[in-house]
């Protein structure tokens, strides 16, 4: 199935491997292998140059940014304010979102190539120190990077006047320890902080100006930082030559569900369509059981789903928004037609509330109350007046239109991505997407699984007649 | 009984240093104190309150928030059967009925010997591998309930000892940075100039 | 209007707001009430409850912004009665509501209530909530003062942020998280703080309440009368409410000279004394047999034949009056008015408080000044203990402002972590410590730096 034991779900393919190029060998994670393999070349050549040069590589390459924004890096490393200091990096290595696997495996195959893209974002953005907040679920991934930062602290690559230049910085290796919502930029500096992983409101508290001790802070994905060794000793010219120009490079997908071959990819961005991958001969092979496809999630258990209407969209963020979903953290979800929709759309909204931090009404108490009206449907106590009121709470979560797929059979034109939150960051809304995806895409499977609705004897206000 | 080992105490000093804020390390001292016992105590929660300049109240309040910290007793092995989306739709339900039946306890109960604590757990990123479980935090991939039975099974005898750490226990190494290469925590209170390669960079002219 | 002012739209209305100031409070000037429940004027804005929700435009378009985060900018267009704004505020009412208790007919907050208040003006009209709502032990002892009712609580986070932020005692904090988070103390750690009443008076709901009030009244049936407290010399301006002549409870008023709203505990209960046992509560003789009531005409009367003897035997300079200085301004005016018709200069105002008269000529500050200076050296009995309130502004001007203090203390103090340097001396060598304390060229520099 996989490619390689050591690597589970890894399927290699004839792609460019930028992420994945080591994970070929089974001692993939060792200094050893990394220094035999072109190892910390990217961070020898930044420091060859000035750090606003390396800056600038970056920002010509457009990196996206992986974890699930796409916000371009370059550019996020220049919002911090002119004069202030100190600025950090902080890693986030929190990948919690259901369907994702991209970051944990870099994590434990290929430590140092993200070791190496910390140094050298530090060193293009002016950042002092650097923060690996790594999930405290994922135990080898720590004992992987640990040994790594070791490693290359004896050898010189961490710490005071890195291989001899002016360059100095401390990574600090730092464990979470169970919480989706800490995933989420600020509230990972919370958690930073040791405080409870609750956001902040944006504005004001936008990391890059306000962060991590009230400083400039830069927060990067596990991913986006594995692409800066090959940017920085390739070039952007060689890293834009992939893809196309709105989505350079390659990013890491994890196909899993109801598919022959669930596996984690590294496909070429822009181009490649959900049809490739999920019945590519190169990539899932179709699916399972002869089944026919009913619905996928694209992007991530927050990201509206799709129908077998939108295969040929390719990987690319403005296509995908338009289509009313968002291509997120690269992880797609297959339901074929086995799939019991009201049961499949109850796991992802207990999941989203039940790591609901708390702190806002909308999430707390709608993400709440919609996971229990659903789970009364899917037990079979529901009415259809209870199918209007999911509507109804998750209309207080997202006020306005909600992006959701295009459906020829029921001629539904498509709705775009994104909607409106009343809430503080989008785990509440995250809650509302599978509902209101399910009840939009198929709301007849719901309307089998109620009662009717019972017209309640609504109780006048003023009393008539009696004895008062 | 509970309260940091003096060992313990000098690996959380260690770890305290690295950051700015010591509050930063309260995280950190939660699972070190978890590893001791096995799971966090009052006492322990007190001596970190200590170690930091906090109140207990806030250490209570940051470590209830998240789903590792356990503040009562658990089994030496805990079981977390994933549940989440790619897993329900492989069959996660029958892989926690099949740990319930062989365990003889229900979803996040413990055995009457103290060996399990069997829990429904959220998406552990191995989607691709479902479903899956978790012991301790170390993965077993597309689980079969025939195979979670030689689990438990394997757990009881000892024969997995090697490989899995009862609970508390996460990664086995450990950072450590060489007092001769570390550069030291950057607190906002000390510093407010750029780093040296910033300044160097800019003396020399570059664009 | 000042060229201080920032204009904004409110309603269609042009509303002269002051820069810096958020949206809500410039509205609430206006005469727009915006629905709230985690904002308070004197604490950090946190846009949690999403309550005060409204549509904002600054030039891209109405978008649904916490209005207690925004600060106004020119040219902003605000409108807090549009369909979406009141969806929104619908929609968060209904929510607080779904697992909120139906105890107001047994909760003390009823008729003075913010959700009560809000739900009615902004909320829907009914709740369609059917599923079962949370359950807690309900209420429980957070301390001898407060009890927590956490059913009621809306998780607003005024209390917590009011004893972390403000009184500088974080013992309460929230606890679990989403659906399950609570209020909470520590295990065998009550909330004892010197400020814990305020919470009651804050919190939006009936979930902390002070045990003295309990069941006692509704607001409705209440006399409000505002005066000064006793208990110290801060004088902190209060609320005394009474039903059919029984003092039940004091509130703090927000006075900006004086105290922002907030009392210590001391000060907020010690109405409990009125009705004290062994209070006395008529005058007394001194007899030959020990002290015996008398009526107040009796009293006048002997005090009067006493102070004339006095004045026609040994003259005024035999009889000496003594004030303290937990009595008002008015009590001290009228002493010292008696005091002149009698020609008695032999006066000391202060009893208990010892200060050479040489310090009392000097200039004196205002808490005001007190707070916004830029050095303050404190050389006094702990005043978290002594001065609450006055702990407080000082606090907050250290905090959230740029006053230094620089403290002489034997023992250290509740603002000895918050001081820029406090100094240690023993019993008798506080002159020699502050001598050489003054020579330290950084204290005087800081010193120089007159703000």
């Amino acid at each position: 199935m996989t490619s390689f034991p050591w690597a589970p779900g890894f399927i290699e393919g004839d792609r460019p491997q930028i992420v994945t190029s080591r994970f070929q060998y089974e001692d993939s994670f060792t200094l050893e292998r990394y220094l035999a393999t072109g190892g910390y070349d990217g961070l020898r050549s930044a420091l060859a140059r000035s750090p606003q040069d390396m800056h600038e590589e970056v920002r010509s390459s457009t990196l996206l940014g992986r974890g699930g924004a796409g916000f371009p890096a370059g550019v996020k490393w220049g919002l911090t304010p002119e004069g202030v200091y100190p600025r950090y990096l902080v890693v986030n290595g929190d990948e919690s979102e259901p369907g994702t696997y991209k970051d944990r495996l870099l994590m434990e195959r290929d430590p140092h190539q993200l070791i190496e893209g910390c140094l050298i974002a530090c060193y293009a953005a002016g950042l002092s120190q650097c923060f690996l907040y790594i999930r405290g679920e994922m135990a080898l991934a720590q004992e992987r990077v640990a040994t790594a930062l070791n490693d290359a602290y004896a050898a010189g690559y961490i710490g005071k006047n890195i291989l001899g230049s002016a360059f100095s910085l401390d990574i600090v290796l730092h464990w979470g320890a169970g919480a989706y919502v800490v995933g989420e930029e600020t509230a990972l500096i919370e958690s930073l902080e040791g405080n409870r992983g609750m956001p902040r409101l944006k504005p004001p508290y936008f990391p890059a100006a306000i962060g991590l001790y009230g400083q400039p802070t830069i927060v990067n994905n596990v991913e986006t930082l594995s692409n800066l060794p090959f940017i920085a000793s390739k070039g952007a010219a060689e890293y834009t030559a992939i893809g196309t120009e709105s989505s350079p490079g390659t990013r890491m997908v994890a196909v899993s569900g109801h598919v022959r071959r669930p596996g984690v990819y590294e496909i070429i961005n822009g181009t490649t369509t959900f049809r490739d991958l999920l019945y590519g001969e190169e990539f899932c092979q179709g699916i399972r059981d002869g089944n026919d496809l009913k619905a996928f999630v694209p992007g991530g258990g927050s990201a509206p789903w799709f129908l077998p209407d939108q295969l040929d969209l390719p990987f690319e963020g403005r296509l995908v928004g338009a289509a009313g979903s968002m291509l997120g953290s690269g992880a797609i979800m297959v339901m074929d037609s086995t799939t019991d929709i009201p049961s499949a759309a109850l796991t992802l909204t207990k999941f989203y509330a039940h790591e609901s931090c708390g702190k806002c009404v909308p999430c707390r108490e709608g993400g709440t109350w919609l996971m229990r009206i659903l789970d009364r449907v899917v037990e079979g106590h529901g009415t259809t007046d209870d199918l209007d009121l999911l509507l109804e709470v998750g209309e207080s979560i997202c006020p306005g239109d909600m992006p959701h797929a295009a459906s020829a059979e029921l001629q539904l034109e498509a709705t775009p991505f994104p909607y409106k939150m009343t809430t503080i960051c989008f785990v509440g809304p995250s809650a509302y997407v599978p509902v209101h995806s399910a009840l939009t895409l198929f709301r007849s499977e719901f309307e089998a699984r109620v009662a009717p609705s019972r017209s309640r004897t609504r109780i006048p206000v003023t009393a008539v007649g009696g004895d008062s | 009984m509970a309260r940091l080992t003096d060992a313990n105490v000098s690996i959380a000093k260690e770890i305290i240093a690295r950051y700015p804020r010591a509050k930063s390390a309260l995280i950190p001292l939660l699972h070190l104190a978890q590893e001791q016992d096995g799971w966090v105590t009052d006492e322990a929660m007190r001596h970190i309150a200590e170690l930091i300049g906090v109140t207990p109240a806030e250490v209570l309040g940051t470590g209830t928030f998240y789903e590792m910290f356990k503040f009562e007793p658990v089994g030496k092995y805990l079981i977390n059967v994933c549940g989440t989306m790619s897993c329900a739709l492989l069959g996660a339900d029958e892989l926690m009925r099949a740990a319930e039946e062989e365990l003889g306890i229900h979803e996040g109960g413990t055995t009457d010997d103290g060996m399990f604590t069997l829990h429904r757990a959220e998406c552990q990123a191995a989607c691709t591998e479902a479903p899956c479980l978790q012991v301790n935090y170390r993965f077993k991939f597309r689980a079969t309930p025939v195979e979670v039975r030689q689990l438990i099974s394997d757990l009881r005898s000892g024969r997995l000892q090697d490989e899995i750490p009862p609970h508390g226990t996460l990664a086995r190494v450990r950072q450590h940075i060489p007092a001769d290469r570390g550069v030291g925590a950057v607190d906002p209170a000390d510093v407010t100039e750029p780093p040296a390669w910033i300044s160097a960079a800019s003396q020399g002219g570059a664009s | 209007m000042s060229e201080q002012s920032v204009e904004i739209t409110v309603n269609g209305k042009t509303v002269s707001a002051k820069p810096g100031e958020m949206v809500i409070a410039a509205a609430e000037r206006a005469g727009d009430f915006i629905p709230r429940f985690c904002y308070h004027p004197r604490m950090s804005s946190v846009g949690m409850c999403r309550q005060c929700l409204v549509e904002i435009d600054t030039g891209r378009g109405p978008m649904l912004q916490p209005s207690c985060m925004v600060p106004v900018s020119p040219g902003m267009t605000v409108d807090t009665e549009s369909e979406t704004t009141k969806r929104a505020q619908e929609g968060i009412l209904e929510l607080l509501l779904a697992n909120h208790p139906l105890d107001c007919p047994v909760c003390d907050k009823g008729g003075e209530c913010p959700l009560q208040d809000q739900a009615f003006s902004h909320g829907p009209g009914e709740s369609r909530y059917i599923e079962e709502k949370r359950h807690y032990e309900k209420p429980i002892e957070i301390s001898s003062l407060i009890m927590l009712d956490r059913e009621r609580c809306v998780l607003c986070d005024r209390c917590t942020r009011f004893a972390d932020e403000v009184a500088g005692d974080p013992l309460i904090h929230f606890v679990e998280r989403g659906n399950a988070t609570q209020v909470m103390t520590y295990p065998d750690e009550p909330f004892s703080s010197h400020f814990s009443g305020n919470t009651a008076q804050i919190c939006p709901v009936g979930a902390l309440t002070a045990k003295p009030y309990r069941f006692k009244a509704r607001p409705w049936d209440l006399e409000q009368v505002n005066s000064t407290c006793t208990s110290c010399s801060v004088g902190c301006e209060i609320s005394v409410h009474s039903s059919r002549d029984q003092v039940l409870r004091y509130q703090g008023i927000d006075n900006d000279d004086v105290n922002w709203g907030w009392l210590c505990d001391r000060g907020r209960f010690n109405f409990e004394s009125i009705h004290a046992e062994g209070r006395v509560t008529e005058p007394l003789i001194k007899t030959a047999d020990g002290h015996q009531a008398t009526s107040w005409n009796a009293a006048m009367s002997i005090t009067t034949d006493l102070l004339k003897s006095a004045l026609e035997s040994t003259g005024p300079s035999s009889i000496g009056v003594i004030g303290g200085a937990r009595g008002t301004n008015e009590d001290a005016w009228a002493w010292a008015q008696l005091c002149s018709a009698l020609g008695i200069d032999r006066r000391d105002p202060q009893l208990g408080d010892g200060l050479p008269a040489a310090l009392l000529g000097m200039p004196r500050a205002t808490i005001r000044e007190m707070a916004s200076a830029s050095t303050v050296v404190l050389m006094a009995p702990d005043l978290k203990e002594e001065l609450p309130v006055l702990y407080l502004r000082l606090r907050d001007a250290v905090v959230n402002g740029s006053t230094k203090i620089i403290e002489f203390t034997s023992t250290g103090s509740g603002l000895t972590r918050h001081a820029w340097r406090s100094v240690r001396h023993g019993a008798g060598d506080i002159s020699d410590v502050v001598t050489a304390t003054l020579a330290d060229p950084d204290v005087q520099s800081q010193l120089s730096d007159a703000g």
